[in-house]
């Protein structure tokens, strides 16, 4: 494994499926009376949020407590960091005080490289979002469900998502979620369709590996699982789009939509759902929609990531440890 | 003064002949002058060339003392070969008034280094709202004839065009600094498969181009002359070639680094290669190239830019705009002009010289190397090579691109006025 988990383009076939294979061998843990592994035990990781962002920071901090480490959560509102601390001094400091790694989430894509390469910290740095570039361990998360749900937990294992046609719908240009997907599923072997209004859509898209499509109806009937992508109302502002009500009917889900996909095919969504927007109630509550999912799924991911990048004591028997002799 | 007697000089990239400076003037260029009561330099083969002029230099001060001083910025401007530098209006306070322009135009003389010629802000603060008083800083002891709102874009179509007219009335020049801001809002790096990829804010082409392609229109139509600033773009090359044949007076800029870098090195995310306009990629390198040799740019111009190192150092989007470049300009003028074929060191003063200076109506500077001239003069010595090392740069700042990077050339003097200001490669 690589030191660190920038981006969801750094990890090789073989990186991706042994997170994955090790997801699945910590979500069997979650099924035990005690959910807790002695693995980081003496381990210090901090968590360092320059960004708003609940779901992420309580997801790692779980999988850091499974995991037994010591965890330090640091949110930069009402820090030294809004007295305007440099991104460097904030990383040093905590440094100082004896962290083994340090997650962060930043609002400037590519803030977590530089904390990475700067030399200016020895931790290990894993990307929990940065600006509109990357959110690795959503993306392993992702993959991790569809694998689950289209292959199966056991079946999965030591499997790529290979031949699997995955449809990526929504705001692709503001979206990390949407490019680490891209990256990991292409990686895996997935052929990925991004489905946006050509606003939303990056110039320069034509390099990435996967497909553009402006018409979400035209590809439904040939997805194994369509992603929903949070589309924030104040895009409209800035004329990406109409209004709210033609993004919904041109880009939403809704019940008449899902029907068109195929029998086995998921419907996927980061969080938080804006309802009646990308998505209508009735698709966000039916059994097809993995969100929920997801969020536990995102626990067990976080926890492989954490386990082999901060290299912990194996868990004995494990399909990780199997795998990992054998490479 | 002493007479100083430079032997063996490959002027203009020629024949070996001998350059004797009197006093403040070249007084013979020749074979076997006699070298009685003169200081000799050995040149050795070397190239010599009319001291360069830049039309484009931010010197930071009044205001910004903590990233580069009128004498700070001065000294590197000898290192790199310069005699005469435009200092850029976007100081604090802005150079809008003539009594600013007059600040720095004195401060420049004290350092004695190289000649600061001061370029006036066309609108009061930058701000692109009212006219600045033009004429004042023209009449000012400072001499203001190239005005520009650098680092912002004179937007409003009719602000630009009153501007380009009223400055007719002394043969002043408006250098625009061509960014559409509504296109640009939020832009960190050349929009493009890189930036789509590394998810930072795209710059596109277009912001550049439609600015220069209405300027030029409007130049055309009031009968001025108009000056692009730092050109990047393979289209604003066509615009301005459109513009040339068409016959508008427009001239154009490009830096050194444009010449060289892609935004390919954005992929680091070292804000070391953060700049305006943004570094963009290998086809508008080439096509930039190849205007500067063809003559579609007239000049090369450092948009010399220092910043303190906690403004470098930190994530990209906090990062400032802007390289440091007096002190390497002509050595990646060699590496990407003289080296590849496409310009000889004639070109290279036409272009780093008499052009600029020309522009600017700066007296004294962009000569002929012959009898009667100016001693404004520069040795280099074209066989050099080494890695760029910042800690030995008379700047303030460091924020170079090329650290570590192995360039070829170097300057070993620079005269100004017959007085040597750096002599091998060291501040006189």
């Amino acid at each position: 494994m690589m030191r660190h988990l920038i981006s969801a383009a750094d990890l090789s076939r073989d990186d991706a499926v042994l997170i994955l294979d090790t997801a699945e061998e910590m979500a069997r843990v979650a099924d035990r009376p005690i959910k807790k592994l002695p693995a980081l035990r003496g381990r210090t990781v901090v968590n360092l949020f320059f960004e708003d962002s609940t779901r992420t920071r309580i997801s790692f901090e779980a999988a850091e407590k499974r995991l037994s480490a010591d965890v330090i959560n640091f949110a930069a509102k009402g820090s030294s960091v809004s007295k305007g601390e440099s991104l460097k001094d904030t990383a040093q400091t905590l440094e100082a005080m004896g962290v083994d790694a340090v997650v962060i989430r930043h609002g400037a894509s590519g803030a977590p490289y530089n904390l990475a390469t700067s030399g200016w910290i020895d931790a290990a740095v894993i990307n929990a979002g940065d600006g509109t570039h990357q959110h690795p361990t959503q993306a392993l998360l992702d993959a991790f469900t569809m694998r689950r749900r289209l292959i199966g937990p056991d079946a999965g294992l030591g499997q790529d998502l290979g031949g699997k046609r995955i449809t990526v719908v929504g705001d692709v240009l503001h979206s990390r979620v949407a490019r680490s997907n891209v990256d990991l599923l292409h990686t895996l072997g997935a052929e990925v369709t991004l489905v946006a209004p050509p606003t939303l859509v990056p110039v320069g898209v034509e390099s990435w590996p996967c497909e553009v499509s402006y018409s979400l109806d035209q590809v439904l009937a040939k997805s194994d699982a369509v992603m929903m992508l949070r589309v924030q109302r104040e895009r409209m502002n800035a004329a990406f789009f109409p209004t709210e009500r033609e993004y919904a009917r041109r880009y939403g889900l809704d019940s008449d939509r899902m029907a068109k996909m195929p029998e086995h095919a998921i419907v996927m969504h980061p969080g938080p759902m804006v309802r009646g927007m990308e998505i209508t109630a009735e698709v966000a509550d039916s059994e097809r929609c993995t969100a929920i999912e997801q969020v536990a799924n995102g626990v067990h991911t976080r926890m492989a990531v954490l386990y082999l990048l901060l290299g912990g004591n194996e868990p004995a028997g494990s399909p990780a440890a199997r795998t990992e002799e054998s490479k | 003064m002493s007479k100083i007697l430079i032997r063996g000089a490959k002027v203009l990239g020629g024949e070996a002949q001998d350059v004797l400076i009197d006093g403040e003037t070249i007084e013979a260029v020749g074979n076997g002058l006699s070298a009685e009561g003169a200081q000799v330099i050995e040149a050795d083969g070397q190239v010599l060339l009319p001291g360069l002029v830049d039309l484009h230099t931010h010197l930071r001060e009044p205001g910004r003392e903590d990233s580069e001083t009128v004498l700070t910025g001065t000294k590197a401007a000898a290192r790199g070969g310069w005699t005469a530098v435009h200092a850029m209006a976007n100081t604090f306070p802005v150079a809008d008034t003539a009594g600013v322009v007059e600040q720095v135009w004195r401060l420049g003389r004290e350092s004695g280094y190289c000649d600061v010629q001061p370029v006036g802000a066309v609108t009061v603060g930058l701000e692109g709202k009212q006219l600045a008083e033009l004429g004042a800083m023209h009449d000012s002891a400072a001499g203001v004839m190239v005005f520009s709102d650098d680092g912002k874009c004179v937007d409003d179509a009719v602000m630009m065009r009153r501007a380009l007219e009223y400055v007719k009335a002394f043969d002043g020049v408006v250098a625009q600094h061509a960014q559409e801001p509504r296109l640009t809002e939020g832009a960190q790096m050349n929009e493009g498969t890189v930036s789509a990829e590394l998810g930072l804010g795209g710059w596109p082409a277009v912001a550049e181009e439609s600015v220069i392609a209405r300027d030029v229109l409007l130049a055309e139509h009031v009968g001025s002359r108009v000056h692009i600033c730092h050109l990047s773009t393979a289209g604003s090359v066509e615009i301005v070639r459109w513009a040339k044949s068409r016959g508008i007076d427009v001239t154009a800029e490009v830096t050194p680094h444009h010449l060289l870098l892609t935004d390919e090195l954005v992929r680091t995310y070292n804000p070391v290669y953060k700049v305006n306009p943004p570094l963009r990629t290998e086809k508008d390198v080439m096509a930039l190239r190849e205007a500067l040799a063809d003559g579609t740019i007239d000049i090369v111009a450092t948009d010399h830019a220092p910043h303190p190192r906690e403004d470098k150092d930190c994530e990209w989007a906090a990062a400032a705009m802007g390289m440091v470049g007096l002190e390497t300009a002509l050595s990646v003028v060699q590496q990407t002009m003289v080296d590849t074929g496409l310009l000889d060191w004639a070109g290279v003063a036409e272009r780093m010289s008499a052009n600029p200076a020309k522009i600017g109506r700066l007296d004294g500077h962009g000569r002929p190397v012959s009898a009667g001239e100016p001693a404004n003069l520069t040795l280099v010595d074209p066989a050099y090579r080494g890695a760029v090392d910042p800690a030995g740069f008379a700047s303030r700042s460091r924020n170079t691109p090329y650290e570590g990077r192995e360039l070829p050339g170097r300057v070993t003097h620079t005269f100004l006025r017959g007085r040597a200001t750096v002599i091998d490669g060291k501040l006189a």
